[in-house]
């Protein structure tokens, strides 16, 4: 099984994480100013990546704090963890995006 | 040109047939048993891309093939261009559980789905080829006394819609299928099940090679190894697709590339609501006959049938994260088996013999997107998610009838791309049981 590396407790198996979707999606400021479309894409249309992924993970059955990672979902490699409010890290290697399978 | 083995799922075999003179006319002694039988015809060519085409679809599995048949049959549309990136019907198409049936909740999805189903009922007739479309039925068993609700108010919507739909009591369920657990004494003890006999299964490859076989009758070019990596567009039009073949012009575009279809339309700068997630499947060793009909648990997340060659055939959910990979991870197949095992104590010593994964496009509803794009001729059809290999013949029908008349078919408007703006979704959801 995979191990994740959780920012607090170190490598744990897969099962032990819950997957949150895209990270960096921010609340809209000012929800009431929204447009039909604007609330559509902020509810509903999420990034889709086929390479490095910034997505959300909790450590649901640890310590049960969300973290981010950035992670290949072509290899389902983790490229890095960070914490939240943490920036998007910047990898020296582009890993296997558009490489085909 | 080339002509391809249709027998052979290796895009190695898409060079022309050159037999290895080493081994059959050398000097070394031949290996017994290495006389091979007569090459079977070829069901389709493998031309080289044209420079230009009426209409180029994207993805040569079940949904573009069936697409590329109904344009010719229905339209007279033929000429058309498939394009596959890898061998023809090696996604989804190929790695899907095959499970057919009609039984959704909303009146959107039961008319599409039906239309389908009645389809499947005359295709082998019309593909002139054998898919051994067996019509065994499907039982969406209950476990809970809200199953038990939503499972009756699907069957009276179900009838409701012309489709055909029962509600079982336990001992019609064990009727039906002798060998679920129907004691009383379990976690999740089967309280009913709603049962349409006109569900089924089909052999996948028969099926796309059926379609593929009409379709090279009709004059379209099966394109295979032809990847699209990016559009030419002029304003609100896509003149033309950049393949690893070279630029190939085009008056229409129809996308049916499945799990991969956000990378298509990030090409186009447009937003499509879908996430890519990973969905295995696996069989056992071959074995006698034991399940005469499929049957599907939400509550214990599995579903089986018995392929015709005698494998048990099981699947369940995604893989929870994202993943473009056709591969998941194997403790979701441990939970399978744990479930197969719970509703079919008789399993516990068959082997697996495989397991293998796809790429499924799901939505937030769980329904497909079909229909137009912002762009005037570049049209969608994705979103499938985990249950599309039923809809291949009626997604074809009414993706190429709204590609013809640059409309969405009846079939496919509630369907539109839009419907995430306006809120009009299709919440299938749980709703249908479990969504394969
Ligand atoms: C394990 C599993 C079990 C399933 N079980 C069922 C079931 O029991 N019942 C059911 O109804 N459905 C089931 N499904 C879902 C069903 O398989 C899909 O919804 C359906 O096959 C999708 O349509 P398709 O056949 O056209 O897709 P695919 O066969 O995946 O075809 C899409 C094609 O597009 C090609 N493509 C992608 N990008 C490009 C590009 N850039 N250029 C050129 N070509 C490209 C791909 O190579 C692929 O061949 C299952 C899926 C999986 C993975
Ligand atoms: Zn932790």
């Amino acid at each position: 099984m995979q191990m994740i590396r959780c920012p607090w407790c170190g490598p744990r198996e897969e099962v032990e994480f819950h997957y949150g979707g895209q990270a960096h999606v921010p609340y809209p400021a000012e929800p009431a100013a929204l447009s039909d479309e604007e609330w559509a894409h902020y509810v509903f249309f999420r990034d889709n990546t086929r390479g490095a992924f910034a997505e959300r993970w909790s450590h649901s059955a640890g310590c049960r704090r969300w973290f981010n990672a950035l992670r290949d979902t072509v290899s389902y490699r983790f490229l890095a963890v960070y914490r939240p409010g943490d920036p998007r890290p910047v990898l020296d290697q582009t890993p296997t995006a558009g490489a085909s399978s | 040109m080339t002509t391809v083995d249709a027998f052979s799922t290796d895009p190695a075999d898409a060079v022309p047939h050159t037999p290895a003179p080493d081994r059959l006319n050398g000097s070394s002694p031949r290996t017994p048993g290495a006389e091979l039988p007569e090459h079977p015809e070829f069901l389709w060519s493998n031309p080289d891309p044209q420079k230009a085409y009426d209409v180029v679809v994207i993805g040569g599995g079940g949904h573009g093939l069936a697409t590329a048949h109904y344009l010719a049959k229905n339209h007279g549309i033929t000429n058309v261009a498939v394009l596959e990136k890898g061998w023809l019907a090696g996604g989804n198409t190929a790695r899907n559980t095959t499970l057919i049936r009609s039984n959704y909740l909303w009146d959107e999805s039961a008319a599409i789905y039906e239309h389908s189903l009645k389809l499947w009922e005359g295709l082998e007739d019309d593909l002139g080829y054998p898919i051994l479309f067996s019509q065994r039925g499907v039982l969406n068993l209950a476990h809970t006394l809200q199953d038990v609700r939503d499972s009756v108010r699907r069957v009276e919507a179900n009838v409701l819609n012309g489709v055909d739909a029962e509600w079982l009591e336990p001992d019609e369920v064990r009727k039906v299928c002798p060998i679920v657990n129907t004691s009383t004494d379990i976690r999740y003890p089967v309280l009913g099940a709603t049962y349409q006999p006109r569900a089924g299964i089909a052999k996948h490859d028969y099926v796309a090679w059926g379609f593929a076989r009409r379709v090279d009758e009709a004059g379209i070019d099966i394109i295979q190894d032809c990847e699209v990596t990016g559009f030419v567009r002029d304003g609100n039009r896509v003149t033309g697709v950049r393949t690893t073949r070279g630029d190939i012009a085009c008056g229409k575009v129809a996308l049916a590339a499945a799990g991969s279809t956000s990378v298509l339309t990030d090409m186009l700068g447009l937003r499509v609501p879908i996430q890519s997630h990973p969905l295995q499947a696996l069989v056992s060793e071959l074995l006698e006959p034991v399940h005469p009909t499929i049957v599907m648990s939400n509550a214990v997340h599995v579903y089986v049938s018995q392929a015709h060659k005698g494998e048990l055939v099981m699947g369940a959910g995604v893989d929870a994260y994202n993943g473009y990979g056709q591969r998941g991870a194997f403790h979701i197949i441990e939970r399978q088996m744990a479930a197969a095992v719970e509703l079919f104590p008789v399993f516990a010593r068959a082997h697996l013999l495989r397991t293998w994964g796809g790429i499924v496009d799901t939505t937030p509803d769980a329904s497909p997107i079909v229909g137009r794009t912002p762009y005037d001729n570049v049209f969608l059809n994705c979103g499938w998610g985990t249950g599309g290999f039923k809809a291949t013949p009626g997604v074809g029908w009414v993706f190429a009838d709204t590609i013809a008349n640059d409309e969405p078919h009846p079939y496919a408007a509630p369907f539109s791309l839009d419907r995430f703006v306006t809120g009009r979704l299709v919440d299938e959801h749980g709703a249908a049981a479990v969504a394969h």
